[in-house]
C-alpha cells in the first residue's frame, strides 16, 4: 500500500450561484506525476488554489501531506512546492540572490542553503551564471531555476502551473528529465499543461470539465477507454462538450 | 472627423465607466474646498484675550473696547499681575495677551510714544502669528483714528494683508491653489495614466498599426479631460461664491479662458509624462512628484515666494502653477482685467508652447 | 505598386538595450500572397520583434522588410491602412462592450461594421448573443475571437497574428485555426506566429526560429521529408527508466520523450533484438518498437541540437 499524500472528498468552490468546482474526490500517491488537465475555465486553478491552502473550499476536505487545507493551512504551505509560468523567480535579484530568498522563506539554514544551493546551481550547470540577474536568463533556464528552486526545501508534493508554457521543446524534455528526477526521489508532482504531449509523460492524468472530473486515469487507459490515438483526441472527446468557457 | 468624434466618445465611456475614478475627479475638488474653507480656516474667530492693564487711563479703556468690538477678540478676563498672567497662559486655553503699561494715555499724549506689549501662546506658531497680525492690525487702526499725522514703519506690512481681504478671510488665496491643483492632478495625472494605460492593456499597439493619426490618438484623448477639468473650475468657482460667499471680482470670462490656457499646459505635461514612462504607476508617481508637489511649494500658495532662498524663487519662476495662481488671484480677488496679467498669460502661454514642442517632439509614431 | 510577395525580409537585424541583445538576427524570408504563413519558435526566439517591425511598430537596425511592396520604414502609413494585426496581449478595453470595441476599431480604420461584416460574420456571430457584454468580462476563447474581429474590420490584405493560441485550450485552438483556414479562402494574406509545434501542419510554409535566427523556412511536409535520418519509436512500462537506459546505450545517436514514446535515432542500422535484450536486462518490460515518420517537433529539436 502506497502512501497517499492528495486525497480530497467532494471538494467544492462555489462564487455565488456559480460553482467553479464540483465535487471532485481523487487521490495521488506518494511520488507520483500527476497530470491535472482541463479547458480554460474547466476550474483547474481554483481547484489548484484549494489544494495549496490559498482559498478556502465551500464544502467536501481536502488532506495535503496529511493536513487539512482549510484548517492547516500554514503547515500545508511547509510542504508543498509552487511553481507557475507566470510568477517563477524575481528577475532583478541574481541567480544566487533568489535561491538564497527562496529557500530563507522555508526555513531552510544557512549551511543547508549554502550546500543545496550549490548542489542546484551544478546539476543545471549555472556555475558561471550566478552572478547574473535571473532577467538575463532565457525562459528555458528561468523555468529549469524555479523549478529547482520550488523543490530545494525537499517538499512533500510541487504544484506546477503550466510550467513549460512556450518553452522551446528540447528545454521542455530537459525540464521534464528535473521532474522525472524529483518524482524518483519521492517528490509528488501536480502538473497542468496545455501540451497534450506532456500529459503523456504523467502516470495518471485527471481532465476536469465544467469544475467536474470528467476522466481520470493513466494514459494509455484513458486512450483505450475513449477509443482515441492520442491524448489530444480524448482531451477533444471530453473538452468539446464544455458549457462554459472561463 | 468622425474617428475623432467617435474616439473622444470611446475616452468618455471610459471616464464614465470608472466610477471611482470619477468621484474621486468630481468629489475631490468639493472635498479640498469645503476642507480649506472650514477645517483648516485660517481664521480665527472670538479669540480670548486676557488683559493686563496697568495703565486704566482713557486711552488703555478704548483700545480694549476697541479690541472687544472686534470679531476676532473676546476679553475673557483682566489680571492684576504677571504671575497671574502666567498661570492662565499654562492652562493653555487662553493662547493671547495684551499688556498696557502704566502712562500709557500720558505717553501717546505728550511723547507721541507708548508701547504695549502682545504675548503670545506660540506653541502653535500659525495661530499665534494670526493672532498677533490681528491684534497689532487693531491697535494700529486705532493710533490711526487717534492721531493721523503718527506715521509708523511697520505699518504698512499689515496694510498689504488688508487691501485685498478687508475681513482678513483666509479664503480668498486658496480657492486659486485649490483650482491650480485640481487641474494638474485630473490634467497631468489622469491624463498620463490614460494614455500609459493603453500602452499596458496592447490596445495602444493597435492603434499605432491602424491609419489613424498616431497624434490625433493623444489628442483625443486629452479632450474629455479638458471638459471635466472646466466642469471643474465651474463647480469650484459655484462653491467659493455660495458657500464660501467668496465673490468672482473680475470677468468670468477671462478667469474660464485663463483656465483652459493651464489646462493645455496641464495636459501637455501629461502627454509628456505618458510618452516617457510604460507603467501607471511610474506615470503616477511621475506626476505627483514632479508636479503636484512643485506646485504645492513653488506656486505661493501655501508657502509666500518671497521668503525662499534665492535660487528656489528663481525656480518657481518655470512652475506653471506660480503663473496662473497669480492670475486666478488677479481676477478673482482684486477683480483685475486682462491688462493687468497679460505678462502672466504671456509667460504661462510661452512655457505651454515650450511643453508641447518637447512633448510633440517626444512623441513617437512607433513603440520604442 | 505591385509586389512578388506579401512580405519580404531582407537581412532584418534588431538588439535591445545598452547590452545589443540580438532578438533578431540576420532574417530572411518572404511570405506569398494568399499564403498561411506560420512563424514557430519558443517564447524569447524573436517572433514578436519580428511581427512589430513587419507592423511598423519597430525600427529595425538593419536590413530591409516589405508588406504588399511597401517599405516598413518610410512607408508605415500604407502599410497601417492594409495590415490587420492582433497583438499577443489581450488588446482590447475592458470595460467597453463588445459592439463598442467593434464598432470602434472600425471608425479608427474609417469603415463600418456593417461595410465588411461578410468577412466577419461567420466569427462575430458566435460572440454576439453577447454584444452588450463588457469585454473584460469575455471568456479567453471569446476575447480571442473579438480580438480577431476587431482585426478584420477593415478587410486587411495581409493579417499578423501573434501567439493567437498561446494559452488558450486545445479545443479553441483547433476551432482558431478553422477560422483562420476560411480567412485564407478570402485572399487574406496571414502570417501567424506560435509556440506549439503540432500547429505547424496546419500552414502552408513554416519558418523555425530560434536565438533570432531562421533555422528553417519550407511547407511542413518537406522538412519532415527531409529528416536525415530514420526515427524510431519506443516505448515500455516506464518513461524515465526507459530514457536513462537509451542513452547508455551506445549504438543511440540521439533519444528524447515524445509523448508516450520515446523518439530514438540510431549512429547505425537497427538492430531490433540486441536493443530490446538490453532494455529488458535494465528492468524495463511491455516493449514496443517501430520506425516512425519524424514530426516538425523532431525537426526542431534536430535543429536547435546541430
Amino acid at each position: 500500500m502506497k502512501e497517499i499524500v492528495i486525497k480530497t472528498d467532494r471538494l467544492s468552490k462555489r462564487f455565488g450561484d456559480f460553482i467553479a468546482v464540483n465535487e471532485i474526490s481523487f487521490e495521488v500517491q506518494k511520488g507520483e506525476i500527476f497530470g491535472f488537465l482541463g479547458a480554460n475555465g474547466a476550474g483547474k486553478t481554483t481547484a489548484m488554489r484549494m489544494l495549496c491552502g490559498l482559498s478556502i473550499p465551500s464544502s467536501g476536505t481536502a488532506e495535503i501531506a496529511g493536513f487539512e487545507v482549510y484548517k492547516q493551512a500554514e503547515q500545508i504551505k511547509r510542504n508543498i512546492g509552487y511553481m507557475s509560468q507566470k510568477f517563477s523567480l524575481y528577475e532583478d535579484l541574481t541567480v544566487s540572490e533568489n535561491i538564497s530568498f527562496f529557500a530563507g522563506i522555508y526555513g531552510l539554514t544557512n549551511r543547508e542553503i549554502k550546500e543545496k544551493g550549490e548542489a542546484l546551481v551544478e546539476q543545471l550547470g549555472l556555475e558561471k551564471e550566478t552572478k547574473k540577474l535571473v532577467g538575463s536568463l532565457p525562459l528555458g533556464w528561468k523555468q529549469k531555476l524555479s523549478f529547482s528552486v520550488a523543490v530545494l526545501h525537499e517538499p512533500k508534493i510541487v504544484f506546477l502551473d503550466e510550467p513549460t508554457g512556450g518553452v522551446d521543446p528540447v528545454t521542455r524534455r530537459q525540464f521534464w528529465d528535473l521532474i522525472y528526477e524529483a518524482s524518483a526521489k519521492g517528490i509528488t508532482i501536480f502538473v497542468t499543461t496545455h501540451y497534450m504531449d506532456e500529459a503523456e509523460y504523467c502516470d495518471r492524468i485527471s481532465i476536469m470539465v465544467d469544475g467536474r472530473i470528467a476522466a481520470l486515469d493513466s494514459p494509455s487507459k484513458l486512450k483505450t477507454q475513449f477509443k482515441a490515438g492520442t491524448m489530444d483526441e480524448v482531451f477533444y472527446q471530453l473538452a468539446r462538450g464544455a458549457k462554459r468557457g472561463d | 472627423m468622425k474617428q475623432f468624434v467617435n474616439f473622444v466618445r470611446k475616452e468618455f465611456f471610459h471616464v464614465m465607466r470608472d466610477r471611482k475614478t470619477l468621484l474621486i475627479l468630481f468629489g475631490m475638488p468639493v472635498a479640498q474646498i469645503l476642507i480649506f474653507g472650514f477645517a483648516l480656516t485660517n481664521e480665527v474667530k472670538n479669540s480670548k484675550l486676557i488683559v493686563f492693564d496697568q495703565a486704566k487711563d482713557p486711552a488703555s479703556q478704548e483700545l480694549i473696547a476697541k479690541i472687544e468690538a472686534s470679531r476676532y477678540f473676546e476679553v475673557e478676563r483682566s489680571v492684576m499681575n504677571e504671575q497671574q498672567m502666567e498661570a492662565v497662559f499654562r492652562q493653555g486655553e487662553i493662547k493671547m495677551a495684551i499688556v498696557f503699561p502704566a502712562g500709557f494715555n500720558s505717553g501717546l499724549l505728550h511723547e507721541h510714544h507708548a508701547q504695549v506689549q502682545v504675548i503670545a501662546d506660540a506653541s502653535d506658531p500659525n495661530t499665534a502669528n494670526m493672532l498677533s497680525n490681528y491684534l497689532s492690525a487693531i491697535v494700529m487702526d486705532y493710533q490711526s483714528t487717534r492721531s493721523k499725522s503718527l506715521v509708523l514703519p511697520y505699518r504698512i506690512v499689515p496694510e498689504v494683508r488688508m487691501l485685498y481681504n478687508p475681513q482678513l478671510k483666509g479664503a480668498p488665496n486658496f480657492v486659486p491653489g485649490v483650482m491650480a491643483l485640481v487641474l494638474m492632478l485630473v490634467c497631468v495625472m489622469m491624463t498620463a495614466i490614460s494614455i500609459v494605460k493603453e500602452k499596458e492593456t496592447g490596445t495602444m499597439e493597435v492603434l499605432l498599426v491602424s491609419p489613424f493619426k498616431p497624434i490625433l490618438v493623444i489628442i483625443s484623448k486629452t479632450v474629455p479631460y479638458l471638459i471635466l477639468s472646466l466642469v471643474n473650475v465651474a463647480s469650484i468657482l459655484l462653491l467659493s461664491v455660495f458657500v464660501l460667499e467668496l465673490p468672482v471680482n473680475g470677468s468670468v470670462l477671462l478667469l474660464f479662458g485663463e483656465s483652459v490656457l493651464f489646462i493645455i499646459t496641464c495636459l501637455t505635461v501629461g502627454i509628456f509624462i505618458s510618452v516617457k514612462t510604460d507603467s501607471q504607476q511610474v506615470a503616477m508617481l511621475i506626476s505627483l512628484m514632479g508636479m503636484l508637489l512643485p506646485t504645492v511649494l513653488f506656486s505661493g500658495f501655501m508657502f509666500p515666494i518671497e521668503n525662499m532662498p534665492y535660487p528656489l524663487q528663481l525656480f518657481s519662476n518655470v512652475v506653471p502653477a506660480k503663473w496662473f495662481y497669480i492670475i486666478v488671484k488677479s481676477i478673482m480677488i482684486k477683480g483685475l482685467g486682462f491688462e493687468a496679467i497679460w505678462k502672466e498669460t504671456l509667460i504661462l502661454a510661452g512655457i505651454t508652447v515650450v511643453l508641447l514642442v518637447i512633448s510633440l517632439k517626444s512623441f513617437k509614431i512607433r513603440l520604442s | 505598386m505591385e509586389s512578388l510577395y506579401a512580405i519580404e525580409l531582407r537581412k532584418i537585424t534588431k538588439t535591445y538595450g545598452k547590452e545589443k541583445q540580438v532578438a533578431v538576427d540576420e532574417v530572411s524570408f518572404h511570405v506569398n500572397k494568399g499564403e498561411l504563413f506560420g512563424l514557430i519558435g519558443p517564447d524569447g526566439a524573436g517572433k514578436t520583434s519580428i511581427f512589430r517591425i513587419l507592423t511598423t511598430l519597430l525600427l529595425a537596425e538593419q536590413g530591409e522588410a516589405w508588406v504588399e511592396g511597401f517599405e516598413v520604414r518610410h512607408e508605415y502609413r500604407e502599410i497601417r491602412k492594409i495590415a490587420g494585426y492582433m497583438p499577443g496581449k489581450f488588446s482590447l478595453y475592458p470595460d467597453l462592450t463588445v459592439a463598442e470595441n467593434l464598432n470602434f476599431f472600425a471608425t479608427v480604420f474609417d469603415t463600418t461594421v456593417a461595410e465588411n461584416y461578410e468577412l466577419i460574420k461567420d466569427i462575430y456571430i458566435q460572440i454576439e448573443p453577447f454584444k452588450d457584454r463588457r469585454a473584460g468580462k469575455l471568456s479567453g476563447g471569446m476575447k480571442q475571437k473579438l480580438a480577431l474581429c476587431c482585426a478584420l474590420i477593415h478587410r486587411p490584405r495581409v493579417l499578423f497574428l501573434d501567439e493567437p493560441t498561446t494559452g488558450v485550450d486545445p479545443v479553441s485552438r483547433k476551432e482558431f485555426w478553422e477560422m483562420l483556414k476560411k480567412l485564407k479562402m478570402q485572399g487574406i494574406t496571414i502570417i501567424v506566429s506560435t509556440p506549439y509545434m503540432d500547429e505547424a501542419s496546419l500552414c502552408d510554409r513554416i519558418a523555425l526560429i530560434q536565438y533570432g535566427k531562421i533555422l528553417s523556412v519550407d511547407t511542413a511536409e518537406n522538412m519532415v521529408k527531409n529528416y536525415p535520418e530514420q526515427l524510431y519509436a519506443v516505448k515500455s512500462n516506464q518513461m524515465y527508466l526507459l530514457l536513462k537506459s537509451l542513452r547508455k546505450y551506445p549504438e543511440v545517436l540521439d533519444c528524447y520523450a515524445f509523448g508516450e514514446y520515446a523518439h530514438v535515432a540510431f549512429k547505425n542500422a537497427f538492430e531490433a533484438a540486441p536493443l530490446e535484450a538490453y532494455l529488458r536486462k535494465e528492468g524495463l518490460s511491455e516493449i514496443e518498437m517501430k520506425a516512425v515518420e519524424a514530426s516538425i517537433e523532431d525537426c526542431f529539436i534536430k535543429l536547435l541540437k546541430s
